[in-house]
């Protein structure tokens, strides 16, 4: 096989499965990732074909999750540990933020910390309390971590290749509800590089940037806006730390507006450290303020609310609006 | 002591009991008492028989012990030089072992040149039996690094800050030991506060249930900075091993030969893959917390003295001295050699220069980022611009 239609949540079963066959050190650890293959089946079938001291069910205690996956690092292991959902990630947080980010400048580089945190994120599926979280940010804020968040199965796929692979601890955030949305996967192709930015639709009058869940929430809103007679670029960020940067102030150079779209709260989001640096990189081509479109400063609201609370067609093309209106 | 053989199983009292529950134990004892320790040498230096560990040291030879005396002897000396250093100011703190050399000696000598040590920021004992420099500990707190030294070079990891993460570091490097199939072990290092930790407890619980070769030896000094026992614990704490299915000992951590003896059974057992063991050193931080701390305010010096009469070097030169194991020059040597080493220490830290400005942008990444390639750049320039200032 080399292309193939698949579901988000299936790439990534089919790259740690590959990953599993490739690396003897590989190793996937979590809560119900074994029989039952994880909550929405990402680690499905990778137990029975890997056995359980590859596919690690695990003790419910998410802070022993990422400190033994540290442990199995410093062994030589490549941990892939799963963390339910994102409100579930904080017992972690610890371990994250003080062990697995600072480890390798601690040790002056004497040691690494290959190990990849996978954590289901975001809204829209009609969820209890802490299911339904976007936290990049807190972890964004952290020097030593790589934060990268596909928004369709190819990428899915090749950005976790890419992440086990990768030397450094990296914070893998699937798009819960885009985990069923189906795409081609080409498992024999040359992937670009893992930090990089995608323009996904080209566009002159303004920019969109977004990652994970909302780029097809961006397309759909560049697509209605063509009815208007507006010609929207959309920005797949890809991964949040390191950010593209480059990719996008090209973009923003050509378009001259840029309205960032997450379902994280927009106060202290991503969307405010982008806005920042586009100002300071292209200043003096913006015609209007970078808007941002996100989360409000309030929990995540209870399922029947959530509507409100999220970024939609609508909040999108309002704030198109309002930037296309200076 | 195993669990089993304790009165750990006797009915907890009830709940109402009036003011005393707060500082009794389940088995009735207060949690901060001294039961039965294993101790196979008295504080007066007298070799007691212990059934259980005996043959753990039965071999052991003059030459080992006068070893395991010069191990605690350079070990409390480095620790006093370091504290003068941090009088001094050539420091900026000191985590001083002063009164725990037995726990860390006993307990480092009985590992494997293949096991891996995780500590606190306290094992300086432990290094030195691992053979780490013990100048690389003070880079840290010296404030030129956060860890100066390779921790694969001697299998034993960097200090760790956060109190009680290295458990499940530990723990999981042990699960990975048991994947290799290799018949090492591995020992974590905490205190008894760490104890109170939810990544301590974590750890127990991974390692009982993946069996990992791993041995917890919390040294409870009885004191976390300015909290005593009775704040962590109601129980002693070997008894908390028991609770995730293996066994704990509480050992005198003042007898080196006793800690010898213990951690040798817990790692032999580890490796023969019997699973983890939790060790309770019990023993005493005759010093502050660290050099900022003052425990006179929270403790009292009728303790400490107490303590002094347990003195964990001076019962084993107890022992040497009525065994004939050891002789005036053999004590000369040791004094010449202490005072050698404190003053290399001390040389070896004034001379320690500060690292590169540039040294806050290295080993960030492994495998580099933009972010910070981009804030070097920024910063050289700003350094820079100082350069040019002077030359105009």
């Amino acid at each position: 096989m080399a292309a193939e239609k698949m579901a988000l949540a299936k790439a990534i079963n089919e790259s740690l499965r590959r990953a599993l066959e490739t690396d003897p050190k590989v190793v996937i650890m979590g809560e119900d990732v074994g029989k039952l293959g994880g909550v929405f089946r990402v680690t499905d079938g990778l137990q029975k074909d890997f056995g359980e001291e590859r596919v690690i069910d695990t003790p419910l205690a998410e802070s022993g999750i990422v400190g033994t996956a540290i442990g199995l690092a410093l062994r030589g292991y490549r941990p892939v540990v799963e963390i339910q959902f994102d409100g579930f990630v904080f017992p972690a947080y610890d371990q994250i933020v003080t062990q697995l980010a600072k480890m390798h400048a601690r040790s002056l580089g004497k040691v690494k910390l290959p190990v990849v945190v996978r954590i289901p994120y975001g809204g829209g599926i009609g969820a209890v309390e802490h299911h339904s979280e976007s936290p990049e940010s807190l972890f964004a804020h952290v020097a030593g971590l790589k934060i990268v968040t596909p928004s369709n199965a190819s990428d899915a796929y090749w950005m976790m290749q890419q992440a086990i692979q990768s030397d450094d601890p990296v914070i893998f955030f699937e798009p819960k509800r885009r985990y069923w949305d189906k795409g081609e996967v080409n498992t024999e192709a040359i992937p670009g590089p893992l930090h990089k930015a995608r323009v996904v639709r080209e566009g002159t009058d303004l920019t969109l940037a977004a990652y994970g869940p909302m780029v097809k929430l961006c397309r759909e809103a560049a697509d209605a806006a063509t009815e208007e007679g507006k010609n929207l670029e959309v920005v797949d960020l890809r991964s949040i730390s390191p950010l593209d940067f480059d990719t996008l102030q090209a973009s923003v150079e050509k378009t001259r507006r840029l309205v960032v779209v997450h379902e994280a709260p927009v106060f202290f989001g991503s969307g405010a450290e982008i806005a920042a640096r586009i100002t300071e990189r292209c200043f003096y081509h913006l015609e209007a303020p970078v808007l941002r479109v996100g989360g409000y400063h309030a929990p995540y609201p209870p399922a029947r609310l959530e509507e409100e609370y999220l970024p939609s067609l609508d909040r999108v093309l309002d704030a198109v609006d309002r930037a296309l209106a200076y | 002591m195993t669990v089993e053989s304790t009165a750990a199983r006797k009915p907890r009292r009830s709940a109402g009991t009036k003011s005393t529950a707060g500082k009794r134990t389940a088995a009735g004892k207060p949690a901060n008492s001294e039961p039965e320790l294993v101790q196979l040498l008295t504080p007066e230096g007298k070799r007691v028989k212990n059934a259980a560990y005996d043959s753990y040291v039965d071999g052991i030879t003059p030459e080992e012990l006068r070893g395991l005396y010069r191990d605690m002897v350079l070990t409390r000396r480095f620790d006093a030089e370091a504290t003068s250093l941090q009088r001094q100011g050539e420091l900026g703190l000191w985590a001083s072992l002063l009164g725990q050399e037995a726990a860390q000696i006993g307990s480092g000598r009985a590992t494997r040149e293949d096991d891996y040590v995780f500590p606190t920021y306290r094992e300086h004992g432990v290094a030195w039996c691992r053979g780490v420099d013990p100048t690389n500990l003070l880079g840290m707190f010296r404030g030129v690094n956060n860890g100066g030294w390779d921790p694969n070079s001697n299998n034993f990891h960097l200090y760790t800050i956060v109190i009680g993460s290295q458990a499940l570091h530990a723990t999981g490097y042990a699960m990975g030991v048991a994947k290799d199939g290799a018949d090492s072990a591995v020992i974590a290092y905490f205190g008894d506060g760490a104890s109170s930790q939810g990544d301590v407890n974590e750890a127990f619980n991974f390692a009982a249930v993946y069996n990992a070769p791993v041995v917890f030896f919390c040294q409870n000094n009885q004191w976390a900075i300015s909290e005593s026992n009775e704040k962590q614990t109601r129980v002693p704490l070997y008894q908390r091993a028991q609770g995730f299915g293996f066994p704990g000992v509480r050992v005198d951590g003042n007898d080196v030969l006793a800690s010898l003896a213990v951690t040798r059974w817990a790692l032999e057992r580890a490796r023969r893959g019997e699973g983890p063991a939790l060790i309770e050193a019990w023993t005493y931080r005759m010093g502050a917390h660290t050099t900022s701390d003052d425990p006179s305010r929270y403790r009292v010096d009728e303790e400490r003295r107490a303590w002094e009469a347990k003195d964990p070097i001076l019962r084993l030169r107890r022992y040497l001295e009525a065994a004939n194991h050891a002789d005036e020059g053999f004590f000369a040597e040791l004094e010449a050699e202490s005072e050698a080493l404190g003053k290399r220490v001390r040389e070896a830290v004034r001379a320690m220069p500060d690292p590169d400005h540039f040294a806050i942008f290295e080993n960030v990444y492994a495998d580099g980022h933009t972010l910070v390639d981009e804030e070097r750049a920024q910063f050289a320039a700003y350094q820079a611009s100082f350069a040019d200032a002077e030359g105009v």
